[in-house]
C-alpha cells in the first residue's frame, strides 16, 4: 500500500546506518590516538617545613624527568599517553604525608613517587598499601622502607644497610692504604628515622671492622647550636668524625668545628647532608675541603648524566643528589609503564618488581629487585678536593685516591 | 664532663646563645607588655628580617651590623603600620581575635617567603664570620660574643626608655590602665602601634645580630619563636630585665643540661625549669610589671 507522505524507506535507514557505521570505525582509531588519556603521577615531597629545600629539589628531579618523557611522546604502549604530574606537599610531616596520599589516589594516580625523608616514606608507603597502589620511593633510605613485605613498594636507590656497609667497606681500605692512622671514630647523627638507623648500624659494623666508636651524640632537627657537641669532640680527640644529618645541621656543624679549631684525621660522612653537595662546597669551601661523604652520586661517565647536570644548572638550581635520583625514579616508573601495557595497581605493581632496567644514570650494579629493593644499587665514596666533588669508590666511577688522613689545618 | 674545661666553655656557650633567645624576646616581651597580645608573628617577623639583613649585605654590601642602622627606623615602621592598619583594626579589641590575626600574619609571611626566596637555606659568609675569640678558657665566636654585648646594651636602652621617657610614662599608662589613660590624654592607639613598632624594632636589631652565626631560610623563625615565648614567661610578661635573665638562665640550661644528660636532656631542661620557676613565682621571674 503506497502513502502519500514522504518517507525514508527502511531499506535507506539501513543502507545508510551501515555506512555510516563503516566511516566511523575508520575515524575512531585516529580519534583514539589523540585522545590518549594522560596517566596521573603523584608527586609527593615534603615542599615546606625544614625540609622544604631537600623537597623542592626533589620535585625539579621528578617534573624534568615528567617533561623529558612528554617530549618524547609519552607512555609508547598505552597510545601515547603523556604523564601528568599531581603535586603534593607533604609539609615535612609524616602524618601529612599519609593524607595527601589519600588524596593521591582519590583524584586516581597511577603511581606515587616521593616522599624524600625516610620517617615520611614509612607513613606514606603504608598509605599507599592500603590501595596497593604503587609507590617508588625516592631516597627515604631507612631499612624499614622495604622489610615491611610491602608488595606496592619499591625502591631504585639504595638503603641504609647497603650505603652503611659499603661506607665501611671503603674506610677500611682507605685506612688501610694510608696506613691504618685512624682508630677511633665519634658519630653524630640527626634524631628521625634515617639518623637513627645509620648510627644504629654505624655501631653494629664498625667494631667488627676493628674500629673503637667513643661516643655517638643524636641532636634535634632544627638544631640551633652545636658548640656543646663540639666541645665533647674536643674532649674525646677521637680519630674521625662521622656525621649524618640533613644540610642545615650539616653546616652549623662543620662550621662550629672549624671555628672551634678542631684537628682530626676525617671527617667521614655516611649521608651527611652537606658533604657531597655542590652548594655546600660552593658556599663553604674552606669548611667542605677534604671532607668525604658515602651518599647517593651520579655515574660521572655517562653522557646523560652530564646533560642532565648542566639542564639543572641553567635553572639555577644545585645539581643534588634529591634532583638525580627523582628524575630516575620517574624514569625506572616509566619504564615499568612501558612494560606493563597498563595502569592497573596489579600489573604495575608486578613490572616494576620484574623490572631490570638499565639505561639509569647512577653507578649501580644491575637491576633486580627483591622484596621492593633494588639489590644493584649502592652508593659512592666523594671526596671534595679543589672545590669540586671527586668520586673515591666504586673503581669504575673514581677519578683518583682519597686525600687521607686531612692534612692539619693552619690556625 | 664534669671538667672545668669542658663546664667553663658550655657555661660560656649557654650563655652567649641565651643572650641571642633574650634578643628575640625583648620585643616580645614589650609588645605582651603593653599590648596583652601573643604575638604569634614574632618568629615569622624576625625571619623577614633576617631576609632583609641577608639581601641588604648580598645586594648592597652593607655589612650586619652597620645593617642595624637600617633595619631598626624600617622595622619599626613596618611594626607601627602593621599594628595600626591590621592587627589593631581587625582584632578590634578582642584578645582571642588578635591571637588568630598574628597566627594567620605568621602564615603568610612564611609562604610568602617561600614563594619569593624558595626553600633553600642562605648564609652570609664574612671575614669575621668564622673569627674566634680566645677567653683563655674558652674559644667564643666573634659574632657570638658581640651579640651578647649588644644584647645588654639594648635590655638597657629599652628600660631607659620606659622608665625616662614621656613616651615610656605614656606606654607604662597604657600598659596598666588604658581607659584611663585616654582620660589624661593619652592616645592609645598610637601608644599600642608606637609598643608594637618597637617590638619589632628589637627583631630588626636581633636578625642584623644573629645573621653573621646562624642562617635564614622561611622557616627559621619557629626555631627560635618557641624559646622566646618560654623566656617571655619565665622572665615575667613586660619586664625587660626578666627576658635578658630569662633568656641567659635558659641558654645556660640548655647547655650545661645537653653536655651533662644528653642533648634532648638540655631541651627538656629548659621546659623543667620554667615549670619550676612557674610553680614558685606564677608571674615568671619578675613578675608581670613594665620595667
Amino acid at each position: 500500500m503506497t502513502s502519500k507522505t514522504p518517507h525514508t524507506s527502511r531499506r535507506t535507514i539501513l543502507k545508510t546506518a551501515a555506512a555510516g557505521a563503516a566511516l566511523g570505525t575508520l575515524g575512531a582509531p585516529a580519534i583514539l590516538r589523540a585522545q590518549a588519556a594522560p596517566i596521573k603521577i603523584g608527586v609527593l615531597h615534603p615542599v615546606t617545613g625544614p625540609l622544604s629545600y631537600s623537597g623542592t629539589q626533589s620535585r625539579a628531579g621528578a617534573l624534568m624527568a615528567i617533561e623529558e618523557l612528554n617530549a618524547a611522546g609519552g607512555i609508547k604502549s598505552l597510545g601515547g599517553a603523556k604523564l601528568e604530574p599531581l603535586l603534593a606537599d607533604a609539609q615535612s610531616k609524616p602524618d601529612v604525608g599519609a593524607a595527601e596520599v589519600d588524596k593521591l589516589n582519590e583524584a586516581g594516580v597511577a603511581a606515587i613517587v616521593g616522599p624524600y625523608a625516610s620517617a615520611i616514606a614509612i607513613a606514606t608507603t603504608a598509605a599507599a598499601a592500603r590501595y596497593n597502589l604503587p609507590h617508588v620511593v625516592d631516597v627515604g633510605t631507612v631499612d624499614t622502607v622495604v622489610t615491611r613485605g610491602l608488595t606496592n613498594t619499591f625502591r631504585f636507590s639504595p638503603g641504609v644497610t647497603k650505603i652503611v656497609q659499603f661506607g665501611l667497606e671503603s674506610l677500611s681500605k682507605i685506612n688501610d692504604n694510608a696506613g691504618k692512622p685512624v682508630k677511633t671514630v665519634f658519630i653524630v647523627h640527626e634524631e628521625s628515622a634515617f639518623g637513627t638507623n645509620t648510627a644504629k648500624v654505624l655501631n653494629e659494623e664498625l667494631p667488627k671492622l676493628g674500629f673503637e666508636v667513643v661516643e655517638t651524640v643524636k641532636h634535634a632537627n632544627p638544631t640551633r647550636d652545636f658548640s656543646n657537641i663540639v666541645l665533647r669532640i674536643q674532649a674525646k680527640k677521637p680519630d674521625l668524625i662521622i656525621p649524618a644529618n640533613y644540610y642545615d645541621e650539616y653546616v652549623l656543624f662543620t662550621r662550629a668545628l672549624r671555628q672551634q679549631r678542631v684537628q682530626t684525621k676525617g671527617i667521614y660522612s655516611i649521608l651527611g647532608g652537606g658533604a657531597s653537595s655542590y652548594k655546600f662546597v660552593k658556599e663553604f669551601p674552606d669548611a667542605a675541603n677534604y671532607v668525604m661523604d658515602c651518599n647517593h652520586w651520579f655515574d660521572p661517565r655517562k653522557a646523560a648524566a652530564i646533560a642532565l647536570k648542566e639542564k639543572t644548572e641553567k635553572k639555577g638550581l644545585f645539581f643534588s643528589y634529591e634532583v638525580f635520583l627523582n628524575y630516575n625514579a620517574v624514569m625506572y616508573l616509566a619504564d615499568a609503564l612501558e612494560r606493563a601495557k597498563s595502569t592497573a595497581h596489579d600489573a604495575l605493581n608486578a613490572s616494576l618488581a620484574s623490572s631490570t632496567w638499565d639505561k639509569h644514570i647512577l653507578p649501580y650494579g644491575p637491576t633486580k629487585f627483591v622484596n621492593g629493593q633494588n639489590t644493584g644499587a649502592q652508593p659512592a665514596i666523594t671526596q671534595v678536593l679543589d672545590k669540586d666533588i671527586k668520586v673515591i669508590y666504586p673503581l669504575a666511577f673514581s677519578s683518583g685516591n682519597a686525600v687521607f688522613p686531612m692534612p692539619t689545618r693552619k690556625t | 664532663m664534669l671538667d672545668p674545661i669542658i663546664l667553663i666553655p658550655a657555661a660560656i656557650n649557654g650563655l652567649t646563645m641565651g643572650a641571642v633567645y633574650a634578643l628575640v624576646a625583648l620585643g616580645l616581651t614589650l609588645i605582651y607588655g603593653v599590648l596583652h597580645i601573643i604575638n604569634f608573628a614574632h618568629g615569622s617577623l624576625l625571619m623577614v628580617a633576617l631576609y632583609a639583613a641577608f639581601f641588604l649585605y648580598r645586594l648592597l654590601g652593607i655589612d650586619p651590623y652597620l645593617a642595624i642602622v637600617v633595619l631598626v627606623p624600617v622595622f619599626f615602621a613596618a611594626g607601627y603600620a602593621l599594628q595600626r592598619s591590621v592587627i589593631g583594626t581587625s582584632g578590634q579589641g578582642r584578645d582571642q581575635n588578635v591571637l588568630l590575626i598574628t597566627l594567620g600574619v605568621s602564615i603568610v609571611l612564611e609562604n610568602a617567603a617561600l614563594y619569593f626566596f624558595s626553600a633553600d637555606t642562605k648564609t652570609i659568609d664574612t671575614s669575621y664570620s668564622l673569627e674566634v675569640v680566645d677567653l683563655g678558657v674558652a674559644l667564643v665566636p666573634l659574632p657570638r660574643l658581640i651579640g651578647f654585648v649588644a644584647a645588654l646594651v639594648l635590655a638597657a636602652v629599652l628600660w631607659a626608655l620606659i622608665a625616662r621617657t614621656d613616651l615610656g610614662r605614656a606606654i607604662r599608662a597604657v600598659a596598666k590602665e588604658p581607659h584611663g589613660a585616654t582620660h589624661v590624654g593619652v592616645d592609645v592607639n598610637h601608644v599600642f602601634a608606637m609598643s608594637f613598632g618597637i617590638g619589632t624594632a628589637c627583631l630588626g636589631a636581633a636578625a642584623c645580630l644573629l645573621l653573621p652565626m646562624f642562617y635564614v631560610s622561611p622557616h627559621v623563625g619557629n626555631v627560635f619563636v618557641l624559646i622566646a615565648f618560654t623566656v617571655v614567661v619565665l622572665g615575667g610578661m613586660g619586664s625587660f630585665v626578666g627576658a635578658l635573665i630569662g633568656g641567659l638562665l635558659i641558654g645556660l640550661t640548655e647547655s650545661l643540661g645537653g653536655l651533662l644528660f644528653g642533648e634532648a636532656a638540655g631541651q627538656l631542661g629548659i621546659f623543667l625549669i620554667f615549670i619550676a620557676v612557674l610553680l614558685f613565682r606564677p608571674t615568671g621571674l619578675f613578675g608581670s610589671r613594665l620595667a
